[in-house]
């Protein structure tokens, strides 16, 4: 019997959701509510980064094209990116990034759960290692959004508005994949279920609202992504070649 | 025991130990002072977390930068030690009532510039802190004993990044060393005025608090710095540097500290820039300090 | 005090397993799970620890200063509680 063979423009999803997330959470580090936050949200930026790198070293031993995780990250174009809209949108208010967080992280959680033990060994590796991570980023979104739903009358109101404002993009994380070793479409129930005890217990409610009409996973993004990737990339492309 | 008698005895002076007042308003302005230089610090090297070149030296960077936030942390809490609190402490900076290190008023124009300050600047604030692990006050010296642990990474990770650029294409050579002579003097200024111009220099030294003059460490650091230069292939631009075999030293031109003043007084490239992105945070986030603190509340009159 | 910061708590760390907490610093946080968690984030980036207790720093109660001889100096003339106080023959084994 032969190990199937995980698509590479799966584990490209995965890894540009994280690297275009570490991107979003780097720019708290110096604007956190307070220091002992600045601290949690680089953890978590850092974390991310690394799922990214590895799993963008891996997308690129799958397509056997030789691009290394610097190849993948500077030199592709927003139409080659394969990340959900959810991540790539700016998030510089605090109760955004936190709503963000709390769905992101609980469905990475399930997913890497579930690759943890896929045949594929690789990506079983990476997701093993991610999947401790990911829970604690899941533990701080969850203790911040009780905090953030529950503790002042404009706190409740932001966080509210938070949510409301994320949720358009929640079911783009679900779109099937027949062929990927997980098809995310599976995990819907669970991720939901989770999040929705979290936010039901904030004193929140979950929002019902249409779902954007999506489209990270094909190329097609928000011109959001277009802005991130310039500062990303343009020192990177400005000395083609060179090492750092 | 008598703070005379532990200083003598280069005891560790305490925090509930008796203390002459002039001391602890001596440690409460340094200590702050050094707690807000870590956090303004955060910023010109976070100004290229979102542009590094390559994903490891991004990781490392962001790394780099949240160790500053933890030793603003530290600091801040051996300053609570002396009886202040922290929203103070960060209320002075804001209003400009306490100052932080000038260096951090330069701005970061290029990549090399990350490279620049945690060859140069970090490795400056190595040789000024190594000494402090000895400080007469204990949380201070406990603190930046932490520090100096974190710290030898980020003057390595300057040094690397330097030596990667130095050894690379012509144009990252000229960006090092475009770096490195904008950072070079601001650098040597980070060890404060000359001995003759330091008036309360004496009293910290009787202290306990500082154990080196400012001219000793910044000619420790000159003498450290130069062979790293040569080995970067990176000339420091002083042409009046040469190494004196009669002092066992390095000579070194004359600093013109009138810049230092003026970016004292605010008149920087970047003071200006630096605090307001400092109360923009700490505004925009009074409402998410707020509800923590409500719903701490909450939970402890429902469980009363 | 003013009380415009959250609470500040003590951090202990255990850095292995087989040894004590011992006190790492002092940090901000709302309440004690907060606490528990910006403990982690601050004081164990670098595999400084196995396990975390966080005190508020209002319920440590110290020794006071002005009392450290009444506490500490009657300790110091009862040298028998240390075995180097005791001499053993020449000879004698595992004692
Ligand atoms: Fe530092
Ligand atoms: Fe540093």
């Amino acid at each position: 019997m032969t190990t199937p063979v995980t698509p590479a423009g799966f584990v490209l999803g995965l890894a540009d959701d994280a690297l275009v997330s570490a991107q979003r959470m780097g720019w708290w580090i110096s604007r956190a509510p307070e220091l002992e936050e600045d601290l949690a949200l680089a953890n978590i930026g850092l974390d991310q980064l690394g799922q990214a790198r590895a799993l963008l070293t891996y997308a690129g031993e799958l397509e056997g094209t030789g691009r290394t995780e610097d190849d993948l990250a500077y030199l592709r174009d927003d139409r080659d990116f394969r990340n959900v809209w959810l991540v790539e949108r700016p998030q510089t208010d605090f109760g955004v990034t936190i709503a963000r967080l709390l769905v992101f992280a609980t469905w990475q959680s399930e997913l890497y759960a579930a690759l943890a033990s896929s045949a594929d060994l690789t990506l079983a590796g990476v997701a093993g290692k991610a999947v401790k991570e990911v829970a604690y980023h899941v533990d701080h979104a969850r203790l911040w959004t009780l905090r953030l739903g529950d503790g002042t009358e404009e706190s409740h109101r932001r966080m509210q508005d938070a949510l409301d404002a994320e949720w358009p993009y929640v079911e783009e994380l679900f779109v099937a994949d027949p062929d990927a070793p997980i098809d995310p479409a599976t995990l819907r129930d669970a991720v939901l279920g989770r999040v929705g005890e979290v936010v039901a217990a904030a004193t929140l409610t979950v929002p019902e609202v249409a779902p954007s009409v999506g489209g990270g996973r094909r190329g097609l993004h928000t011109e959001h992504l277009g802005h991130l990737l310039a500062g990303m990339q343009h020192l990177h492309r400005s000395h083609p070649g060179v090492t750092w | 025991m008598r703070f005379e008698d532990l200083l003598a005895g280069d005891g560790r002076v305490e925090p509930r130990d008796e203390m002459p007042d002039a001391y602890r308003r001596t440690l409460v302005r340094q200590i702050a002072q050094h707690a807000h230089s870590e956090i303004i610090g955060m910023q010109p090297e976070g100004n290229w977390i979102s542009r590094a070149p390559s994903l490891r030296r991004k990781a490392i960077l962001m790394a780099k930068v949240q160790d500053e936030a933890g030793h603003g942390l530290y600091l801040y809490a051996a300053a609570e030690t002396l009886g202040v609190d922290r929203a103070d402490l960060l209320d002075q900076l804001h209003t400009g009532r306490q100052k932080y290190s000038s260096i951090f008023n330069y701005p970061t124009l290029t990549w090399a510039d990350v490279g620049a300050i945690g060859w140069l600047v970090d490795g400056a604030a190595i040789v000024n802190q190594v000494p402090l692990c000895r400080c007469s006050y204990g949380p201070y010296a406990r603190a930046m004993v932490r520090v100096c642990k974190e710290e030898s990474f980020h003057q390595r990770q300057g040094f690397e990044i330097l030596h990667t650029l130095a050894h690379g294409s012509p144009a990252q050579h000229a960006m090092a060393q475009d770096a490195v002579d904008r950072y070079w003097w601001p650098a040597l200024m980070m060890f404060g005025p000359p001995d003759d111009d330091s008036p309360n220099s004496a009293q910290s030294m009787a202290w306990g608090i500082k154990r080196f003059s400012n001219d000793e460490l910044r000619q420790r650091f000159v003498d450290m710095t130069v062979p790293q230069a040569e080995a970067l292939g990176l000339t420091l631009p002083d042409p009046d540097l040469r190494w004196n075999d009669e002092r066992g030293h390095h000579d070194f031109g004359e600093i013109d500290f009138t810049e230092l003043y003026e970016v004292v007084r605010g008149n920087g490239p970047c003071n200006a820039d630096r605090i307001a992105h400092k109360v923009r945070a700490h505004e925009d986030g009074a409402w998410v300090r707020e509800a923590a603190a409500a719903y701490a509340a909450k939970r402890e009159a429902g469980a009363a | 005090m003013s009380s415009r910061d959250w609470p500040l708590w003590e951090v202990f760390v255990r850095p292995r397993r087989g040894l004590s907490h011992v006190h790492a610093g002092s940090l901000h946080a709302p309440d004690a799970e907060m606490a528990l968690r910006n403990a982690r984030d601050v004081y164990t980036r670098r595999q400084e620890g196995v396990s975390l207790w966080v005190v508020p720093s209002a319920e440590i109660v110290a020794s006071d200063p002005g009392e450290r001889d009444a506490f500490f100096d009657p300790a110091e003339d009862k040298v028998y509680r240390h075995p180097t106080f005791y001499d053993v023959p020449e000879g004698v084994q595992h004692l």
